[in-house]
């Protein structure tokens, strides 16, 4: 069996974000140290359950750099002993508000050696409006202890569309992720999900338009480009070789184990998920049955996120076939008006095609 | 000549909201002809749809016993009309076959546009006319001035009149005192051979077609063979009888004077068409009632099912509509745009919204309709007519000597104070000013000549609100006249859309073309490229707009590892693209077609 990926989910954030739906609350030390333990626990069970091994790590939340590190140095640990090969790209990521130069030395030892940041804007107005505590002076402290420590595979998180920012924003932004020599930025457009506060105060937010977002992501795609930062998701943007292991695997269509509160995972081609409910974790992890994954309306569904698109050979190997003509045909339009790329060995969608992926796709799968 | 003294045959009339219903309900409660617990608000309207909107759709006649103070019982006839000028054709059969007419005028409101069309279609009639001043609760009330403006502007005695409150109940026995009195009892011509005139007839799934009639001459009973005198078609009579409030009540037989039904296995109501001469094969009469006619659609439009699956099931629904409603006709046709449908024809726009509610309603279809159009009388150079309800069969310009449009003549009655405003619509609309008579000080009647197509859209909605709703309107068919008609093709990204075309008068064309241009521009979401919206006439574009390509649709990020849910949005995206209509390669949503054929501004 391949190398799978695991997935902690730590849902703990100091204070919720305006924008964010994400399954986060507030919790005291107390039960944060229950949740852990319970979650040392579930991987140490499940390593019973499942042969096989893990060779990326994941700790997202929420906030998991609210966890101390001794915490956080448990359960990479627990996950080393039960599931990690040694080469595992161990990913924590961070809020870079208050951590301390201490804090990366001490994770670092422990094996973690990738950081995901939030900085979302270098503009401190346009991070206040997202609810950021953070200034961006902390964010570059925090970059700084990370390479000090020895860290120095770091993804910055930039996010597009942010009321009432502009191009001249976002080139700021850009430029400060390039300055800082980070080998890894993720870029995602703001959306404003219902049941967030933002979804209530959306009409007053100033949001840039859809066209001007669209403006946005492709002048981020290419300046990124144009330093040497190439996009190989719709999203998410590296220096060669400095992809995100652990999420290549979603993409790519691969299997993962993901504990915790909402974590969502893919075994033996099935789909299922721990619920939303932190509670009840720490009472008795629930699974839920989300339904048969892998097919190839998934895998291409997943796959055309990705720069290098669906390609014949994998094709072949995973399921038997050739790409369908179903697919191929109808891609062709799209082709035209310069939305998909395709030749005899692969399907890609271009960038103006990333953009509109969810028509797309809703067309041609 | 003898009578049949103890028989009244009248029905009600009334400009709209005055309270027909609601005073047809307390005379049935007056007469006990309903139990009381039976009483549901406006009994005489059956169709939830007439409940609703408060109008009399269908004729509807019933039986009152009653015991006037003279001591003597009497069976009053009511026979209730439609309030709609789409039917006054039934209103003018329903009068044919009564001896007088309660006329009720609102005691706040007076007299209104419909309440003279109705009386002087009474009095064409020669029937009695029995005035009844309702709406005396309302705060407003003001029965002395409405009394005098009944005898002023009618010209019938008024000021001893009733004055109830058909919603309290007081004073209501009156107006059945007042019919006894002033409606003249019938003749008796029960010797004569069988003429019984239909003013409606109702399809039961049971007995066929239940025919109701007003005999005129003679008598029918079951066994008899009835001839319908327009169409020659006969029927053995299987039952006579008469209506009751909530059944019908089997009677021997149904002599002159006397309103009741017959039943005689009768498949389609078009076998008895509304106006014919009800007769016998043995002892036949002589000639016709008159005032028969053919009543001949006026507004055509498509109707497709928004799904083509359920094509059958409009097919179904509009047969059995049809067998209820003789004025309604469809024959299939297919457009390019949106499939299998039928072409199909009104007496008026209400006819049409009803006949659309009613499949939406009562069959659950989900329906798309084409812009109502009306019949155009297109004189080719080869000097043969063409009559066109649909704009795809318009035929070659270059092909067209002149063309002809439907126009009514029209009379608007409101306050001096709004000619003004009355006359700018007017104008607007292409009427041609004919007079302006002054009812009383309060009170004109604008009398113009309309194309039917300027009015058969929103010309009640704008007149009501120009007017604060003091304007009543009331038309009437007057022939066809020259006119300047272009046809109208909308095309999207270069494709003609059929079912989008439409004929207009050439002085509109620009204005209309742009504004249906904006409204596609708006109401067409934006696609993964440009569209151009162009309207043209022939291959001249008179307006244009361009929907601008989508940019932007995309789920940025993957949830941690939560695919399903990315599939779920995938799948509701596929759903959505099931309820758009694909014009050539342009999807348009449901919603937007609709929009854009309400061409309300």
């Amino acid at each position: 069996m391949e190398n799978i990926g695991l997935y902690l989910h730590i849902p703990f954030c100091s204070s919720k974000c305006p924008y964010c739906d994400f399954y986060s609350f507030r919790s005291d030390r107390e039960f944060i140290s229950r949740y852990v333990d319970k979650m040392n626990a579930e991987i140490i069970k499940k390593s019973g359950e499942i042969n096989c091994k893990a060779d990326t790590l994941y700790i997202g939340g929420g906030t998991p750099s609210l966890l101390g590190f001794s915490q956080i140095a448990q359960l990479v640990s627990t996950a080393k002993s039960r599931f990690l090969t040694r080469d595992s790209e161990i990913t924590l990521e961070c809020n870079p508000y208050g951590v301390t130069e201490e804090f990366f030395n001490k994770i670092s030892e422990c094996g973690v050696n990738r950081i995901s940041l939030g900085l979302q804007s270098a503009n401190d107005e346009e991070r206040r409006k997202l609810g950021r505590r953070a200034g961006c002076e902390d964010v570059k402290r925090a970059i700084y202890y990370a390479q000090k420590s020895g860290i120095e595979n770091i993804s910055l998180d930039v996010m597009l569309g942010i009321p009432e920012s502009t191009l001249d924003s976002l080139e700021k932004t850009l430029e400060f992720c390039v300055s800082r020599g980070v080998p890894h930025i993720s870029c995602y457009m703001l959306k404003i999900e219902e049941n967030t506060p933002f979804f209530k105060m959306r009409e007053r937010l100033n949001l840039p338009d859809d066209d001007a977002v669209a403006d946005m992501y492709l002048f981020a795609c290419e300046y990124l480009e144009s330093h040497g930062i190439k996009q190989y998701e719709i999203s998410n943007f590296s220096v060669e070789g400095r992809e995100s292991r652990h999420n290549l695997k979603y993409w790519r269509c691969e299997e993962y184990l993901g504990i915790g509160a909402s974590a969502h995972s893919f075994l033996n081609g099935k789909r299922f998920y721990c619920k939303n409910d932190a509670e009840g974790f720490v009472k008795e992890p629930r699974y839920v049955f989300d339904g048969d994954g892998g097919s190839f309306e998934e895998f291409a569904m997943l796959k055309l996120r990705l720069t290098e698109g669906v390609l014949e050979s994998e094709v072949k190997e995973r399921f038997g076939f050739k790409i369908p003509e179903k697919l191929r045909l109808g891609a062709e339009k799209f082709i035209d008006l310069g939305l998909v790329c395709a030749d005899e060995n692969s399907l890609r969608l271009t960038r103006k095609g990333f953009l509109l992926s969810n028509s797309i796709l809703a067309e041609i799968l | 000549m003898a009578k049949k003294d103890n028989i009244r045959n009248f029905s009600i009339i009334a400009h709209i909201d005055h309270g027909k219903s609601t005073l047809a309900d307390r005379l049935l409660e007056l007469t006990n002809s309903v139990a009381k617990r039976d009483m549901e608000e406006q009994l005489l309207d059956n169709m939830e749809l007439e409940r609703e909107r408060g109008i009399t759709i269908k004729a509807h006649a019933v039986k009152l016993d009653y015991k006037a103070k003279d001591g003597r019982d009497y069976v009053l006839n009511l026979i209730d009309t439609p309030g709609h000028v789409d039917f006054n054709y039934e209103v003018s059969r329903s009068l044919a076959a009564c001896e007088g007419a309660v006329l009720i005028v609102d005691a706040s409101q007076g007299v209104e546009a419909q309440t003279l069309a109705n009386t002087y279609l009474a009095l064409d009639h020669n029937l009695e006319i029995v005035p009844v001043i309702n709406k005396i609760d309302l705060p407003a009330a003001d029965p002395d001035r409405v009394a005098h403006e009944v005898e002023d502007v009618i010209g019938i005695p008024c000021l001893e009149s009733p004055r109830v409150s058909a919603k309290t109940g007081e004073n209501v026995e009156d107006v059945l005192e007042e019919i006894v009195k002033l409606v003249p009892a019938p003749e008796d011509h029960d010797s004569e051979p069988l003429r019984a005139l239909i003013f409606d007839s109702v399809y039961d799934s049971y007995r066929g077609v239940i025919v109701y009639v007003r005999v005129m001459d003679g008598k029918i009973k079951p066994g008899d063979t009835m001839r319908m005198m327009a169409t020659g078609a006969e029927f053995t009579v299987v039952e006579t009888g008469y209506m009751r409030a909530t059944s019908l009540e089997p009677a021997n037989s149904l002599s002159s004077g006397e309103v009741g039904y017959i039943t005689a296995s009768i498949k389609t109501v078009s076998d008895a068409r509304v106006g014919d001469t009800v007769t016998t094969a043995q002892n036949p009469a002589a000639e016709a009632l008159p005032g028969y006619r053919k009543v001949n659609p006026m507004v055509f439009c498509g109707i497709y099912p928004a799904d083509g699956a359920d094509y059958e099931n409009l097919r179904d629904a509009l047969e059995k509509l049809q067998l209820n409603d003789a004025a309604l006709s469809f024959e299939p046709e297919t457009s390019g745009a949106l499939g299998f449908g039928f072409r199909c024809g009104f007496l008026g726009l209400l006819h049409l919204e009803i006949i659309e509610e009613r499949l939406e309603r009562e069959y659950n279809l989900d329906l798309v309709t084409t812009v109502p159009s009306v019949v155009y009388k297109i004189h080719l150079t080869d000097k043969s007519v063409v009559e066109i309800d649909n704009p795809s069969n318009y035929p070659d310009p270059a092909a067209i000597d002149f063309s002809e449009e439907p126009v009514v003549e029209a009379h608007i009655y409101a306050p001096p104070e709004y000619v003004g405003a009355i006359m700018d619509l007017c104008q607007d609309r292409r009427g041609a000013y004919e007079g302006m008579t002054y009812l009383d000080a309060d009170r004109v009647d604008l009398k113009y000549v309309l194309p039917l197509n300027e009015i058969i859209y929103d010309f009640f909605d704008v007149l009501k609100s120009r007017t604060r709703g003091y304007a009543s309107f009331d038309y009437e068919m007057k022939g066809y006249q020259k006119s300047q008609l272009v046809k109208l093709d909308v095309l999207l990204n270069g494709d003609v859309i059929d079912a989008l075309s439409f004929i207009i008068h050439s002085d509109k064309a620009y204005t209309r073309a742009r504004k249906i241009a904006e409204k596609l521009k708006d109401n067409i979401p934006r696609q993964m490229f440009e569209i151009p919206v162009q309207i043209a006439v022939g291959s001249k574009v008179i307006a244009r707009e361009t929907v601008k390509a989508m940019r932007k649709d995309v789920l940025a990020k993957c949830y941690g590892g939560d695919i399903t849910r990315k599939k779920k949005l995938l799948e509701k995206q596929k759903e959505g693209k099931k309820r758009m209509r694909k014009f050539g390669t342009v999807e348009v949503p449901q919603e937007a077609f609709m929009a854009v054929l309400k061409l309300d501004e």
